[in-house]
């Protein structure tokens, strides 16, 4: 089974995330890079993936020269190959523009499973799973909790709101998986070691039969007209647990109306 | 007034509160117009939507546009903005919801706006972003705007509407078929409200101390009428289920009072309640981050406070 693994490098959260000034995009320079979380259990999944059924994981991240960290992180955990999508024509792209690439990226790498984290820390649109599957023309399999797969048929269980629906679907399929349907391994000496012999193809645009005016920021479908940061919420009551913590904080929230 | 397309959120033939929301929101921008996928409208759904201004129901009810995962209601959507050229379309910022205005906004080339805290004139989006770190504005550039709103972004307003209901037919096509749901598997969550769109969410962290003591937790949830919520360190513990994870990597809420105990406030929980409109928190470190959050702080141990608090809300009510 040919499964390729989309990963994706964000700003570590526990840093301060701001948009540049000058073209309102994240500023990925300004921050340390990390893989998003909710990718390293796709890179997991895929790894037992292949290890039950047999086959390939490749990696595949769009993102500046910077993201190289990222990919060699999943090779170390067990990644066979990789292919980085890289050209300063894709900076700015939203999630329709990414989709796009990606799924051109996809088509040229070939696949029988696509797996991905469900959201990203940073965008956290949650859309380019089922994006993809529609750019693909695959079934759509995402916020997995749950994956099996029998025969060229994928069952998953689907998180819902009441619990989870069971979805079946035939390969090649979009497979979004959420956080805790694994536990991600630590890459090993090892495997850290292995990784920096792996391949890791380089595509520019043209490589992957990307339209240039269909990328970047020029050809996002939406815009952040203006930003600031939140104004700091106005500092509140704090008082300290004489005995009546309770009830002072009933005082308040009956003086908000709440009871 | 041009139209505006709201996805009906429905369980059991019941309108979920978030679309009521929508509805409101639509109403201040256009002519609402409810689009309610799948089968099971019942009259009084429908006296709901008219009841909170929907001039026009659009009702495919035919059980393929559920029993496929997302996309059958994407091209319901795409066939409705081909159909009636809508100035907007909005959906509610659940998981699904933004999956549907994902593949809806590939399917007719618009640009689209995920997880809007509002959403005034020329469908300019308000968002939080970075952990609420950062308020946006932004808008669609390309096509028709496609909009996902979070629950609780706005008070729910009734204004009577036409309600006039029109069948819709639609031919599903091979493509939105791929995805088959097998059985439908319904959790016990008891009588508490749905955490994403409860208006009050109480919350415990790595200072409840054990999965039994979130029953003090529950004890106000339910005193409250409100959801129980967990941060990612009681549920790394196994002291409360995942799916109750507010945060960063779990749920995101925007309740009118979001009440956190025991929970220190790290950017992996503040990215998921930062919108809250009130916030209160009960912690026994007063260093704890929460505090620069919270509108009113209790300094004590939470299992003293929050049994407290519990009990005199219930004698107050």
């Amino acid at each position: 089974m040919n499964i390729v693994v989309c990963v994706k490098q964000v700003p570590d959260t526990a840093t301060e995330r701001k948009l540049r000034s000058d073209d309102k995009t994240l500023d990925r320079d300004a921050v340390d890079g990390v893989v998003n979380e909710l990718d390293e259990y796709a890179v997991e999944e895929a790894l037992k993936l292949k290890e039950a059924h047999g086959g390939e994981v490749t990696v595949l991240t769009m993102g500046p020269g910077k993201a190289t960290e990222t990919i060699r992180k999943a090779l170390a955990m067990g990644a066979d190959k990789a292919v980085h999508l890289t050209d300063d024509a894709l900076h700015g792209s939203d999630a329709l523009s990414t989709s796009y690439a990606l799924s051109q990226a996809l088509k040229r790498i070939g696949f029988d499973l696509v797996v991905l984290g469900s959201e990203s820390t940073d965008a956290r649109t949650g859309m380019l799973p089922a994006m993809l599957a529609e750019r693909l023309d695959v079934p759509q399999l995402t916020l997995a909790n749950k994956v099996e797969i029998e025969g060229g048929e994928v069952v998953i269980q689907r998180i819902t709101d009441y619990g989870y629906d069971k979805v079946a679907a035939e390969l090649p399929a979009v497979l979004s998986v959420v956080e805790k349907i694994n536990e991600p391994r630590y890459p090993s000496f090892k495997g850290i070691m292995a990784a920096k012999k792996k391949p890791v193809e380089t595509l520019a645009i043209g490589d992957a039969e990307i339209a240039a005016d269909q990328v970047g920021l020029g050809a996002a479908w939406s815009e952040v007209v203006e930003f600031a940061a939140a104004p700091p919420r106005a500092a509140g009551t704090i008082v300290k647990d004489e005995g009546d913590g309770g009830q002072k904080a009933a005082d308040f929230l009956a003086s908000k109306k709440f009871i | 007034m041009s139209e505006i397309l709201v996805l009906v959120d429905h369980v059991d033939g019941e309108v979920k509160k978030v679309t009521l929301e929508l509805l409101t929101l639509a109403r201040s921008l256009g002519t609402p117009a409810a689009v309610w996928a799948g089968p099971g409208i019942t009259d009084a759904a429908k006296a709901r939507l008219a009841e909170y201004g929907a001039e026009k129901i659009y009702v495919e009810g035919s059980g393929d546009i559920v029993d496929f995962v997302v996309a059958p209601k994407a091209e319901l959507l795409a066939h409705l903005m081909a159909e009636k050229s809508p100035a907007a379309v909005l959906v509610a910022a659940t998981s699904e919801g933004k999956e549907i205005a994902g593949r809806l906004a590939v399917k007719t080339d618009s640009g689209v706006i995920t997880d809007a805290v509002g959403l005034g004139e020329g469908f300019v989006a308000e968002q939080s972003i970075f952990g609420g770190g950062v308020n946006v504005r932004s808008r669609v550039r390309r096509g028709t705007p496609i909009v996902a709103v979070r629950p609780n972004s706005t008070a729910p307003v009734a204004a009577a509407g036409a309600g006039a209901e029109e069948q819709v037919s639609l031919m599903l096509s091979g493509s939105a078929r791929g995805a088959r749901v097998l059985d439908r598997v319904k959790q016990e969550k008891g009588a508490r409200p749905e955490l994403t769109e409860a208006a009050i969410v109480v919350s415990g962290g790595r200072g409840v101390g054990s999965a039994e003591n979130f029953s003090v937790i529950e004890g106000l949830a339910d005193a409250l009428g409100a959801a129980v919520g967990a941060s990612r360190a009681a549920t790394d513990a196994g002291w409360y289920p995942h799916q109750f994870q507010v945060g960063q990597t779990g749920k995101t809420v925007s309740p009118q009072l979001y009440v956190a105990a025991g929970i220190s406030g790290a950017i992996q929980h503040r990215a998921g309640m930062q919108t809250a409109k009130t916030i209160v928190a009960i912690n026994k470190d007063p260093e704890a981050p929460i505090f620069e959050l919270a509108d009113y702080g209790v300094v004590g141990d939470l299992h003293q406070v929050v049994p407290q608090l519990a009990e005199e809300v219930k004698k107050r009510k």
